[in-house]
């Protein structure tokens, strides 16, 4: 299937969970990413039921934050 | 490795820095990475949700559309910025624990001394292992290695 992830058509066997696919993706730590899923932001309990399906679009980032 | 900053840019950092004083403020970086030099092409303000004087963090409905403006605009998203009003301009413990990008570069720019503020750049491994960038700082692009 080909997505559109974070503005790239990239192409993957078979279908894929967000979970699946951010670990493809070398994220380690999921529960400091965001996920956006064709516009809408996704509750991370749901990364590993959602599934990407071809032609969809995925945005991913990191929490951004810190102290002084 | 060389960040170059327009002077334009750092001073739209400092003016936000001093506008949210005694709050944290932050934001996202833009530009284009060469393989020595790194050079900002825009700084995007961004809402600080604790709204705080010691932490910040990013609303990600927000940053979202700021990477999506940032790729329109055909740059990288580098990384990101915050004040520290009273600390100095490095990583704190919490800094260090929340950098979760070890790609990003992240940019600190300190109030401490409210007359002399200093920007410094760094990158953050493994959530503790922090590198200092070399920051150039120029006048309308300008640029001499």
């Amino acid at each position: 299937m080909k997505i559109t992830l974070n503005g790239n058509v990239v192409e993957f066997e078979g279908g894929l969970t967000v979970a699946e696919l951010l670990k493809k993706e070398d994220v380690d730590m999921p529960d400091m990413v965001s996920v956006e899923l064709n516009g809408e932001i996704l509750d991370r309990d749901s990364f590993g039921d959602q599934l990407v399906k071809d032609g969809d679009t995925v945005e991913f980032l990191y929490f951004m934050g810190g102290g002084c | 490795m060389i960040v170059k900053l327009d002077q334009r840019l750092y001073e739209k950092m400092l003016a936000q820095a001093k506008e949210e004083f005694p709050n944290e403020c932050c934001g996202l970086v833009a530009g284009e990475s060469g393989e020595d030099i790194i050079e900002v092409k825009e700084v995007f303000p961004m809402t600080n949700l604790d709204a705080s004087a010691e932490h910040f963090s990013m609303d990600p409905k927000e940053q979202f559309a700021v990477v999506k403006e940032i790729r329109c605009l055909g740059y990288d998203l580098l990384g990101n910025y915050h004040s520290h009003p009273f600390t100095p301009s490095r990583p704190s413990y919490e800094d260090k624990r929340l950098a979760y990008d070890e790609g990003a570069i992240y940019f600190i720019l300190s109030l401490k001394k409210r007359d002399e503020p200093v920007l410094n750049a760094f990158k953050i491994k493994g959530r503790s292992e922090v590198t200092k960038l070399e920051v150039k700082i120029v006048e309308g692009g300008e640029f001499n290695e």
